[in-house]
């Protein structure tokens, strides 16, 4: 049973790192980042029953933690999007050499 | 017989410094306020002089066998080295201060005259002051470092003095030479103090020339370093060969400069250093032969360039070079109170010859001016005929040129000539041989100083005038506060030489009558007794008679007779050739050409030395430093770029590229957890 859990917790956080690698589009990006830390937290609550109830605790704290992000993060997609009516990574390339 | 205290010492040396640093803040603030300078220049040296005789005139009259030092306070206490700021006063640097005051006020007060239109006046009394102040150091300091203070200072301000109309590239170029060359000679100087010091713990002249006999045997390895290295110094500040060059080019600055600084005091400063040390060239008699071998070979050659000059202030130029060689003889063959008596009166009628020289200059000057003619001034062949013009400066220079060609009773004859017996008298022991040269040499010289004497002074006032129809209305004799210094000079030139009429006159058969005193011997004793014991101790007694028979009387007798001669046969030679104005005179040939271009000595130093190490520095500047040692910073500073260039590759800018990189290695980080 744990065993099931943790790799689909595994298999769910390789395609949010996979999305962030290969996609473009700010949102998909977003969208996956939240999918791996969701696979992180399903690998909390899964252990939590072997080691102890800090898995749970923890979870909730990813949880808060992840809501700020998000607000965050989607008010900084939007300030982009009216900048150059557009969300695609590929035209925000500023912060290289 | 009382004892001996002076008075007022230190206000002698701080006089002159006052008047620099008064003189100095007109050039800065109100250069055009004249009467300043006017005033302070002339009267700080006239009252260091009068407190100088008033010191002079109470040590005549008391006992003074030690020095009389006086430290005012502690200058380098390092270890060891104890050197005080520390003022010494006894018969030679008094006599020293007499000549620098005495002739100094003088030229001050010429320099009133000469200087008055020019607009630098200011500036050039500081100068003047500036240099006597630490002439006056270098003769009253108590220690070789003090004398090294003043020996560079006097140095700093002859440069400053020579390249005084710097706008004119070749003075400043003259300005650089000299200071240039005296630098090869000063590190003879440090050399020397350093082997002093690391022999005999000290510096100080008192404790060194007591130390001195008993650490060095005679004739050693180290005394022969040591004065040889002091000689090294001198040759640089007195221009004997090989670092007279610089002396000539001197003359680019103005004509008061070249007889106070570059004839009558500076460049006698290396004569005064030999003399203070006669303890330790008394030990050396290597050094000795070198130093009145090289003074001979100075006097001969500088003789030789002075017969075939036409500029009137290189004539005298060389003739300087030429007569200080005299004082090396005097003071190489140990003879230190020769050396010094011709050292004075030399500062008289050098003094004399150059202030004279100026006048000529100022009047031809000012001659070509109301007409806007551009002759050189200084040409002699622009001369001529100026004794109708210019009757005092005529006379007094004659005086002059009869004290420096050797006639009797003028000062010159007695101080040339009892060098030129010392010679002589000396050539005993093992280097008898090169003294029996070196008197020679030095009758030579003698015969053709006053050939170019007379040259000088037959193109100068005699004959037909060549100025010309118009500037000719315009030549006149020089105002008071000019002529008025060259007859107090003029006096001194005659009378200068009477204080050592030696006692061998009283054996002639005419001239016993004259009264004898070897009253700058008897003084100057205390100083040389010290010297003249060493000698005396390790050499045979002194010759008698010249290498080629005669005593002392004859050939004092001769060398007048040579003199006189050589006067009247130059004169009929020179009187009876037409000289052409400069710009039309043919270019001269032969011999004439040679001497003309004072034998080419500074072409062969520009081919020797002057561009070797230009060559050298251009090659080492080439190769070693912009391109090894440039190359090695420009070449890290090159690598670091380009190794950041291709770390900045890294920086796409692109999130996804990022994000890739932080899964790989967090995939590596996995691996090297799970195996």
């Amino acid at each position: 049973m744990l065993t099931n859990s943790l790799v689909l917790a595994a298999i769910l956080f390789s395609i949010g790192v996979l999305g962030v690698v290969v996609r473009r589009n700010a949102i998909i990006l977003f969208l996956c980042i939240e999918l791996m830390l969701n696979a992180v937290n399903l690998a909390f609550v899964a252990l939590s029953r072997a080691v102890g109830i800090e898995g749970q605790v923890f979870v909730f704290f990813v949880m808060a933690v992840a809501a700020a992000e998000a607000a965050v993060g989607l008010a900084i997609v939007i300030s982009i999007f009216r900048h150059s009516e557009t969300v695609d990574l590929k035209n925000f390339n500023l912060l290289r050499w | 017989m009382h004892h001996f205290e002076p008075t007022l010492l230190g206000l002698i040396v701080l006089l002159p410094l006052v008047g620099f640093a008064i003189n100095g803040l007109t050039a800065f603030l109100a250069p055009e306020r004249k009467a300043i300078p006017t005033v302070v220049g002339p009267a700080v040296l006239g009252l260091a002089f009068l407190i100088a005789l008033t010191n002079f005139l109470r040590m005549l009259g008391a006992e003074l066998h030690e020095p009389y030092v006086h430290s005012y306070w502690s200058w380098m206490p390092v270890g060891n080295l104890q050197i005080d700021a520390a003022l010494q006063l006894d018969q030679l640097s008094m006599l020293m201060t007499m000549i620098i005051t005495g002739v100094g006020t003088l030229i001050h007060v010429f320099s009133v005259g000469y200087m008055k239109a020019d607009a630098g006046y200011a500036r050039y009394f500081a100068y003047l002051n500036l240099f006597v102040f630490f002439m006056l150091v270098l003769v009253l300091g108590a220690s070789f470092p003090l004398m090294f203070v003043g020996w560079e200072g006097v140095g700093l301000c002859s440069y400053l003095l020579i390249g005084f109309w710097f706008k004119d590239r070749k003075n400043a170029d003259a300005g650089k030479k000299a200071f240039i060359v005296n630098r090869i000679g000063d590190f003879g100087f440090i050399v020397a103090m350093m082997l002093i010091f690391s022999n005999l713990g000290t510096l100080n002249y008192v404790e060194v020339f007591e130390a001195a006999p008993a650490a060095f045997a005679y004739g050693g390895g180290v005394i022969t370093a040591i004065t040889l290295f002091l000689f090294l110094g001198a040759t640089g500040k007195s221009a004997q060969i090989p670092l007279y060059v610089w002396l000539p080019d001197a003359m680019a600055g103005p004509t008061p400069v070249s007889a106070l600084i570059h004839a009558a005091t500076m460049v006698t400063a290396g004569v005064y250093m030999i003399a203070r040390s006669s303890v330790l060239f008394a030990l050396a008699p290597v050094s000795q032969v070198v130093v009145a071998g090289v003074g001979a070979l100075t006097a001969l050659f500088a003789a030789t360039i002075g017969l075939a000059q036409y500029d009137i202030k290189k004539v005298l130029a060389y003739s300087t070079v030429s007569q200080l060689g005299y004082m090396f003889i005097g003071v190489g063959v140990g003879a230190f109170a020769a050396g010094v008596f011709h050292l004075m009166t030399h500062a008289f009628f050098k003094a004399l010859l150059f202030l004279g020289s100026g006048a000529v200059i100022h009047a031809m000057h000012e001659a070509f001016h109301h007409t806007h003619k551009d002759w050189d001034p200084q040409d002699m062949r622009n001369m001529g005929g100026l004794r109708k013009y210019m009757p005092i400066t005529f006379a007094t220079m004659w005086i002059a040129t009869l004290a420096i060609a050797g006639v009797w009773p003028f000062a010159g004859f007695f101080s040339k000539d009892e060098i030129i017996w010392q010679a002589a008298a000396h050539a005993v022991g093992p280097y008898a041989g090169w003294y029996k040269l070196i008197w020679a040499v030095a009758l030579l010289a003698a015969v053709l100083t006053a050939f170019y004497m007379t040259r000088m002074m037959v193109m100068t006032f005699h004959g037909e005038n060549r100025t010309g129809e118009e500037e000719r209305k315009h030549l006149h004799e020089v105002p008071a506060v000019m002529w008025v210094p060259l007859a107090v000079l003029a006096v001194l030139s005659v009378v200068g030489g009477w204080v050592n009429v030696p006692h061998a006159v009283a054996d002639l058969p005419v001239l016993g009558w004259i009264p004898t005193s070897e009253w700058l011997h008897e003084w100057l004793h205390p100083i040389t007794e010290h010297a003249d014991a060493i000698m005396a101790a390790n050499l045979p007694a002194l010759a008698e008679t010249a290498p080629i028979g005669g005593s002392a009387a004859f050939w004092a007798i001769a060398s007048f007779g040579i003199a006189v001669a050589v006067i009247l046969v130059a004169s009929r030679v020179v009187g009876s050739r037409a000289y052409r104005p400069a710009t039309e005179a043919p270019e001269p040939v032969g011999l004439a050409r040679l001497l003309y271009n004072k034998w080419y000595i500074d072409e062969i130093y520009d081919a020797v030395v002057v561009r070797p190490i230009v060559g050298a520095s251009k090659a080492l500047w080439r190769f070693v430093d912009q391109g090894l040692i440039d190359g090695t910073v420009n070449g890290l500073g090159h690598a670091s770029r380009a190794l950041g260039w291709v770390g900045s590759r890294l920086q796409t800018g692109q999130l996804n590229t990022y994000a890739f990189a932080v899964a790989i290695g967090v995939l590596i980080l996995l691996g090297f957890v799970a195996f």
